[in-house]
């Protein structure tokens, strides 16, 4: 009987290996253990964060924009997302909640802000006993001009961004209708008036006459045109077979470039688009950033591209034409690629990378991760960008955009004001900077479907968001 | 180094396991520490030095190291229950300590376990009525019935059935077993064959009547693993195994419980299953998947839901498991199941040293049977068989369980004593 009781204990063995082998199947990621942690019922990865409280957000002053708020105590105790200014910055911050899932910044730097690690550094802090811990994110914002923004789109469907030219950090993220983060998890959901949609770097809109900026670009930095080239402006003129109209139908002689843009001459820029050709035209396009999502620190899923794309309903064959002029139905910008425009020209024509977040700080105040200004793209020439700019400084000074003029600061800019076809409303724009000499920021405003101009509805918002940006940047500096 | 020695040596890991275990899960609780906690630690390694100075009085030459394998697997539980709620290990390690008075009342009572051959059939028949009680008197637990309620007690009677059931197979298949290794198969007459007919029929019985398809396999299990040792024959052996296996494929098949078991076994992660009836099984694989290799630690593991509930039904009996290979991790849960596997080993030997067929039986039996258990419930919360709701010996929470399992202990120790001093073992090497 004895071998019999052997032979069994071994049948035991090759049980029990069994039993081994079925847990192993389930701990170790390489064999079953990754499909487990991946399935969609498998709240536990969710949970497990509830249990410690996330890194804050705050704005550049400190002022905090993502704080956690809790519940329960000892093992059940549990942590949620509270968003203490509400809906003043909620596209770029955005929101996490275990049940809703994560948006903006809070799922850009999610790993930051939960204290994940990789799977090494995490084992080894759990034998030393630490904690996992959130880090600290300050961002770029500006609390105070963001709300001067807000205050100036009064509800207006629109956006507005501001950047630092010479660094790229983003100073203002506006988007109306905005939303309250709080709200997100609530029964009756963010309201009927609300978007979690940020037009900023989501709005597809026509640029109108701001893509002149862009044009001008083209035909100076490439050497075909100065600013003091002549053209005709009569209207109309004949632009890729098709007659094109000045606004208002005027019509102006032969007139220099630089009045061409402080006057917003269709015909004129019409006509170098043509000249200039597909190329030329996409070639300075690809330098200022269009044709592709921006490089900001920001989900790419809540980022779109600019630029003159083959569209369903718009026609085959994009005419360049009417892209120089901002006013082609394949061409689409976001308000942040043309705050870029009118950054790069103010950073001597040189783009930076924009930027959200200025550093990650830990827990007990290392700061893990620091921003540096980052060059993306040398667009164009010192010398093209001072005579760009000059022009820019025109029409400010006398032409479409004297709305955005401040007392004793030199601006420039560029106003836009496409028509949409089929409607009586425009999509207005303006883009700018300033001190136009030592530029210090720059903007892009723009206000969808609305009656009037972007000299007279966007110019005077970018004024007061300037005015807001400025006061402070000189306060700082002196 | 005596015997005696060593088993108390054997209760280091044990202590160090214990007051190890609590300081990890108090301190994690900095902010409710009270005294009594560590009285629970307290009460249990009283409890193993008693029993430790108990068997040194009355079994001298018993095994030495099944008591402190035993103790090592108890504090795991202690810990565990301790960590899942401080209740459970208050009344655990009151169930510790009463498991020791019938550990003792078995060995003082029992002083020749051959007498328990004569009690055979009432043993059997005692068992049965046992197996049936829930049917008669209880109420089912998620279908199947594994226990009755008395006041705010619940017992288990499969527990001590267990125990009767091997008692029988023993006596039985000591006699019978010349018989069955020498008659050609179709000689070996009813009256021979028939009882163990009977044993297959009372396993399907309990299929249908209790509806636990784990239980079942563990008596079924269990016999067979007698029947090979008794007889050697294999071909009995695949004969039962065939009919165990042709008769829970027909009630699979005819019984909704059984058969919604199996199907939840297979498919737990299936939308209309894994919020419902695959949730359990379905969360204890989720838990097991966050233990790694290394698990969270003591006290670490995520257990509670914001709402309190625990978001692992039952995590101090069917689901402990899950419970320890999250907190400990692969390497824990192997260790554990080593420690199982020594208990196996020692209780095989037992059998192995037993001077007498009926020791022999008896000591392999209650061993194949105690492992069969573990591999059900572990085997069913790692989905290699359908989750039933059998405990883990010595670790989940139960009085019945911890009772039931001491009881075998002391009568794998008695044997172990008869057999380890026998005269031409004396003196020798103990092996």
């Amino acid at each position: 009987m004895n071998q019999k009781i052997r032979n069994l204990f071994a049948l035991v063995i090759v049980l029990f290996g069994t039993l081994i082998f079925a847990t192993s199947w389930w701990t170790v990621d390489e064999l079953g253990a990754k499909g487990l942690k991946d399935n969609p019922h498998n709240r536990r990865k969710l949970l497990e964060q509830m249990r410690h409280p996330r890194g804050l957000i705050v704005a550049a002053d400190g002022t905090v924009l993502a704080s956690n708020k809790h519940s329960g105590h000892g093992e059940t105790k549990r942590y949620y997302r509270f968003y203490p200014l509400q809906g003043l910055l909620s596209h770029a911050v955005g929101y996490y909640f275990v049940s809703k899932g994560s948006a903006g910044l809070e799922k850009q730097y999610d790993d930051q802000l939960a204290g994940r690690q990789n799977e090494f550094a995490s084992t080894i802090d759990q034998l030393l006993g630490h904690r996992q811990e959130g880090e600290d994110i300050r961002t770029t914002l500006d609390v105070n001009a963001q709300k001067v923004a807000l205050g100036a789109l009064a509800g207006r469907r629109g956006a507005v961004v501001a950047i630092e030219p010479s660094s790229g950090r983003v100073r203002v993220m506006a988007s109306v209708p905005g939303y309250d983060p709080n709200q997100i998890t609530s029964t009756r959901g963010i309201g009927a008036g609300a978007s979690t949609l940020n037009r900023t770097t989501q709005g597809r809109y026509p640029p109108g006459s701001t893509f002149k900026v862009v044009t001008a670009t083209a035909a100076i930095d490439s050497g075909r045109y100065t600013p003091n080239s002549f053209i005709s402006g009569k209207s109309p003129k004949i632009i890729s077979g098709v007659p094109l109209q000045n606004f208002g139908g005027e019509n102006f002689g032969a007139i220099s470039l630089t009045d061409a843009l402080t006057h917003s001459v269709n015909t004129v820029f019409g006509e170098i688009g043509e000249k200039l050709g597909r190329a030329t035209l996409l070639k300075y396009m690809l330098r200022y950033g269009f044709q592709r999502k921006p490089p900001l620190d920001y989900p790419r899923d809540e980022m779109v591209a600019s630029g003159a794309f083959r569209t369903k309903g718009c026609g085959s064959g994009i005419d360049y034409g009417r892209v120089a002029i901002g006013q082609e139905c394949h061409l689409v910008t976001t308000p942040l690629q043309m705050a870029e425009v009118a950054a790069t020209v103010a950073n001597r024509g040189v783009r930076m990378k924009p930027q959200l977040v200025e550093r990650v700080v830990a827990k007990d105040g290392r700061v893990k991760q620091s921003f540096r200004p980052k060059e993306a793209a040398t667009v164009m020439s010192t010398r093209s960008a001072a005579a760009v700019g000059q022009m820019m400084q025109h029409v400010v000074e006398e032409g479409t955009g004297t709305a955005a003029r401040l007392a004793g600061v030199s601006v420039a800019g560029k106003t836009g004001t496409a028509e949409i076809p089929g409607t009586s409303e425009n999509q207005v724009w303006f883009i700018g900077y300033a001190p136009a000499d030592h530029p210090r920021m720059a903007v892009a405003v723009t206000i969808e479907r609305t009656q009037g101009e972007g000299g007279t509805v966007a110019a005077p918002i970018a004024k007061q968001v300037l005015e807001a940006l400025l006061g402070k940047a000189a306060r700082k500096s002196g | 180094m005596s015997a005696r020695n060593r088993e108390l040596f054997g209760l280091i890991p044990a202590t160090l396991l214990v007051t190890g275990g609590f300081t990890a899960v108090l301190l994690t609780r900095v902010s409710n520490v009270h005294d009594v906690t560590l009285t629970y630690g307290a009460i249990f390694l009283g409890c193993c030095l008693f029993a430790h100075l108990f068997i040194r009085w009355r079994l001298p030459n018993a095994d030495p190291y099944l008591f402190p394998i035993s103790a090592v697997l108890a504090s795991i539980g202690l810990v565990e229950l301790y960590r899942i709620q401080e209740s459970f290990a208050i009344k655990q390690a009151g169930w510790f300590a009463l498991g020791i008075v019938f550990f003792c009342l078995t060995i003082v009572f029992l002083r020749d376990y051959r007498v328990l051959e004569r009690y055979r059939y009432t043993i059997a028949a005692a068992s049965i009525a046992l197996l049936l009680l829930p049917r008669l008197a209880g109420q089912a637990t998620n279908g199947a019935y594994l226990a009755i309620h008395v006041g705010s007690f619940s017992f288990q009677p499969a527990e001590f059935a267990k125990i009767g059931v091997i008692i029988f197979l023993a006596s039985y298949l000591r006699d019978v077993r010349e018989v069955l290794v020498q008659g050609r198969l179709p000689r070996i007459s009813l009256k021979h064959m028939g009882p163990l007919l009977v044993i297959w029929g009372a396993s399907m019985v309990m299929l249908i009547f209790i509806r636990d398809l784990g239980s079942s396999l563990m008596f079924f299990g269990g016999f067979l693993a007698l029947l090979y040792v008794a007889t050697g024959r294999l071909s009995l052996v695949a004969a039962g195994a065939g009919m165990f296996y042709l008769g829970a494929w027909f009630l699979t098949n005819h019984i909704a419980h059984v058969h919604s078991r199996v199907e939840i076994w297979q498919h737990p992660f299936q939308p209309d299953l894994v919020e419902g009836k695959g949730y359990q099984i379905a969360q204890g694989l989720f838990a097991q998947a966050d233990g790694g290799l290394l698990g969270s630690g003591f006290s670490q593991s995520l257990l509670y839901l914001p709402g309190g509930h625990s978001i692992l039904p039952a995590p101090h009996t069917d689901l402990i498991y899950a419970v320890i290979v999250n907190e400990l991790g692969l390497f824990g849960a192997v260790a554990m199941l080593l420690t199982y596997l020594l208990f196996v080993r020692r209780g095989f030997k037992a059998g192995l040293v037993s001077g007498d067929g009926f020791g022999k039986l008896l000591a392999t039996g209650l061993t194949a049977v105690f492992a069969l258990q573990v591999f059900v419930i572990v085997g069913g919360v790692t989905k290699v068989i359908p989750l039933t709701g059998v405990t883990l010996p010595f670790i989940s929470y139960g009085g019945s369980s911890i009772i039931a399992n001491f009881v075998l202990l002391a009568l794998l120790l008695i044997v172990s004593d008869a057999g380890r001093q026998r005269p031409e073992l004396r003196g020798g090497v103990v092996p």
